[in-house]
């Protein structure tokens, strides 16, 4: 399998290209701007056999890919931040009409204040819409998760959108040795689109997405929960052929050193390389500590959650979004519902990487001493590397 | 489940739920029928939702897709993609909203469209207000008239749409009314053979909107088109523009307003603006066709 030096946003646009979707549209946003030049440069060049829809928002390249994907194409479009906000909308058609879009979503926080830089509040905000999530950990994962989407959403028994989560910059802007599948074997693990429910054509006319009266619409809501519970045993399904046949294999939570832990720390995206760093550190000095990596957060793997932390008496999550008015970010807040019953593990909440804000190794060291010291953490989440004056920057005197 | 005794003609079913001497139903009704069954219809919320359907039931024989209300062009472009890629250019993709979808929160999606020339046919349904949600004023709503949220009439002009769609130069665009059924069919049938991006403002009247009574619908719909309330024209390959229906001895715009209760409340003073604005805008329309 040939390597190739690919960023984030270079392996996206070539999982889009291996999983020869026929329409994109695209609208750019820092940091996705990437995917949406390469993939006009693989339609121009004739390497993807697309029509590129130069579309004029976010909403309108959403709606674009719905409408082309609800003839039977595979349709592509990718974005982060306010643009995923712009989308939101229409997030919930996609995943309505049960129309598998994957969609790279290079994460970026969200305004206000403006930042350009990385954090997870713009696919947390989207975690109700009825899209699988995924995040990648580096580009590798990016490019093999995406595929592994692709197999996952159009499954029968899922027909559910997906988003890759990438981290904007830590992911998407750093170069990696990426390796690269042929376009056969792609084409074997990946056939040609197969719409199963809606499909516009005019020799089978049917009329998609109109009022649905109180008596059905709680079915049909019911049937999307269904799907995501049927997408449980797929994702496992698909990543152990992936593994097959591609030789790296994933799943929906991934354990690192938590057999004998002490203290674990729960993680997405690309600060579980970091985390992973700590662990060695920390296990070096004779700490047990480990860390659990969420690659599928939704379907969130509870059991796989509540397996892995049973031994575990002390769980930090750390929530690279601010879950407003809440005590904890919305991961911890999952881990907490997920493990309700499981009286001996205590988990505790923080919040770290904001805004691009990076997650080092000792910050991660401190998360985990403070889970190791016996003391007593407060009820809400510990917010990491806050600076002491943060009540005082950007006051404006009267 | 309702039992079908006798099919309907054409596309679109009969004992359709919307108003009785709906515009919008005659005008629907039309275009499906000169496009024909090789067509996808893409309807955002509003009046022509009716159409689309409710629950398991649709009244459309052609495929279709219910958007949102500010993206049914988008929707529209992407669908015609989809069957482009799949060799099928000779689907029709039509783009069926009111004057709110359009000239208001569609606007931004329409644009895009026309301006990367995507080869679909947008049919506006113009009936110059938010009439599904209960009549509130829209930008196509024209000045005087009262709506629920223009209840002392409204103070600011209509959107000259026509002129908007034009400055993009796509190949077809054209006014039409429920009045005139056989310049529609012709204008409709001139869009699809354009190829697209098309445009066709159909002006629309709505009895309980525009206080009328239902059968007076075409009636007033032509009385807009006499008083020059409501010119009927295309503008074909961007320059070559002409009015379709000529009114050579225009009735007083009084004569239009004076059928609906909208305008009730339009003092003499409001009533002499009104007819001035017409006629100086009638002017200036005939000044773009002419040097076009």
């Amino acid at each position: 399998m040939p390597r190739m030096m690919l960023d984030g946003n270079g392996a996206a646009s070539e999982a889009l290209r291996l999983a020869r979707v026929q329409v994109i549209s695209a609208y750019p946003i820092t940091p996705q701007s990437p995917i949406a030049e390469q993939l006009a440069n693989y339609v121009a060049e004739g390497r993807l056999h697309a029509k590129y829809i130069r579309v004029e928002s976010e909403h309108s390249a959403l709606s674009c890919a719905i409408g082309a994907q609800l003839t039977g194409v595979r349709a592509a479009t990718a974005t982060s931040s306010v643009g995923l906000a712009l989308m939101h909308e229409v997030l919930g058609v996609a995943a309505g009409c049960r129309v598998p879009i994957i969609m790279p979503v290079v994460n970026r926080a969200l305004v206000s204040p403006w930042s350009l830089w990385c954090d997870h509040q713009d696919s947390m905000a989207e975690r109700d819409s009825g899209w699988l999530q995924f995040f990648a950990e580096d580009a590798q994962a990016v490019l093999d998760l995406t595929l592994a989407a692709y197999r996952i959403g159009e499954d029968e028994r899922v027909q559910l959108p997906a988003m890759i989560c990438l981290d904007g910059f830590f992911l998407s802007h750093r170069t990696d040795a990426v390796s690269v599948p042929e376009e056969s074997d792609v084409d074997d693990f990946l056939p040609r689109y197969q719409p199963h429910n809606l499909v516009l054509d005019p020799d089978h006319p049917i009329f998609i997405n109109d009022l649905t009266p109180s008596s059905d619409f709680m079915e049909m809501r019911y049937q999307q929960q269904q799907a995501f519970e049927a997408a449980r045993s797929v994702v496992s399904e698909v990543f152990e052929d992936f593994g097959r046949r591609f030789g790296r294999s994933y799943s929906a939570v991934e354990a690192y050193a938590c057999e004998d832990a002490e203290a674990v720390l729960i993680t997405l995206g690309s600060m579980s390389g970091t985390a992973k760093c700590a662990v060695d550190e920390l296990r070096a000095k004779g700490a047990r500590v480990g860390v659990l990596k969420i690659i599928s957060f939704r379907p969130f793997p509870a059991a796989e959650i509540r397996k892995c932390l049973k031994k575990v008496p002390r769980v930090g999550v750390i929530d690279r979004s601010a879950n407003l008015g809440a005590e904890t970010g919305p991961v911890c807040a999952e881990v907490l519902a997920a493990c309700k019953e499981s009286g001996t593990t205590q988990i505790h909440g923080f919040v770290a990487g904001l805004g691009g804000r990076d997650v080092p190794v000792e910050s991660i060291a401190n998360a985990f001493y403070a889970l190791l010291s016996q003391e007593e953490l407060e009820s809400g989440a510990r917010w990491l590397d806050v600076r002491e004056n943060a009540l005082f920057i950007r006051e404006v005197q009267s | 489940m309702l039992e079908i005794k006798t099919r309907a003609k054409g596309f679109v079913a009969h004992g359709v739920s919307a108003c009785a001497g709906c515009g919008l139903e005659l005008a629907i009704r039309v275009v499906v029928d000169v496009l024909g069954r090789n067509t996808v219809i893409v309807i955002p919320p509003g009046c022509a939702a009716l159409f689309s359907g409710f629950g398991s039931e649709t009244a459309l024989r052609i495929p279709g897709l219910q958007g949102n209300l500010e993206n049914t062009a988008a929707y529209a472009a992407g669908i015609k993609a989809g069957f482009e890629m799949q060799g099928r250019s000779d689907i029709n993709v039509l783009g069926f909203a009111g004057d709110g979808a359009t000239v208001d929160i569609g606007l931004q999606s329409l644009s895009g469209a026309f301006e990367r020339g995507d080869r679909i046919l947008y049919v506006c349904y113009d009936n110059e207000a938010y009439m599904n949600t209960g009549i509130q004023g829209s930008g196509s709503t024209p000045h005087q008239a009262w709506t629920t949220t223009t209840p002392a009439g409204k103070t600011a002009r209509r959107k000259d749409m026509l002129q908007i769609v034009a400055a993009h130069g796509i190949p077809y665009a054209a006014t039409a009314s429920i009045g005139y059924v056989e310049d529609l069919r012709k204008k409709v049938g001139k869009a699809k053979a354009s190829g697209g991006p098309a445009y066709i403002h159909i002006h629309s009247p709505c009895p309980p909107g525009w206080g009328f009574e239902p059968e007076k619908s075409v009636e007033i719909a032509r009385a807009a088109v006499r008083t020059r309330s409501w010119p009927l024209y295309e503008i074909v390959d961007r320059v070559k523009g002409r009015i379709t229906v000529p009114v050579g001895k225009p009735q007083p715009v009084a004569e239009y307003l004076k059928l609906q209760g909208r305008f009730a409340g339009i003092t003499p003073e409001e009533l002499e603006l009104v007819q001035k604005e017409v006629e100086e805008e009638y002017a200036l329309l005939l000044k773009r066709l002419d040097s076009q």
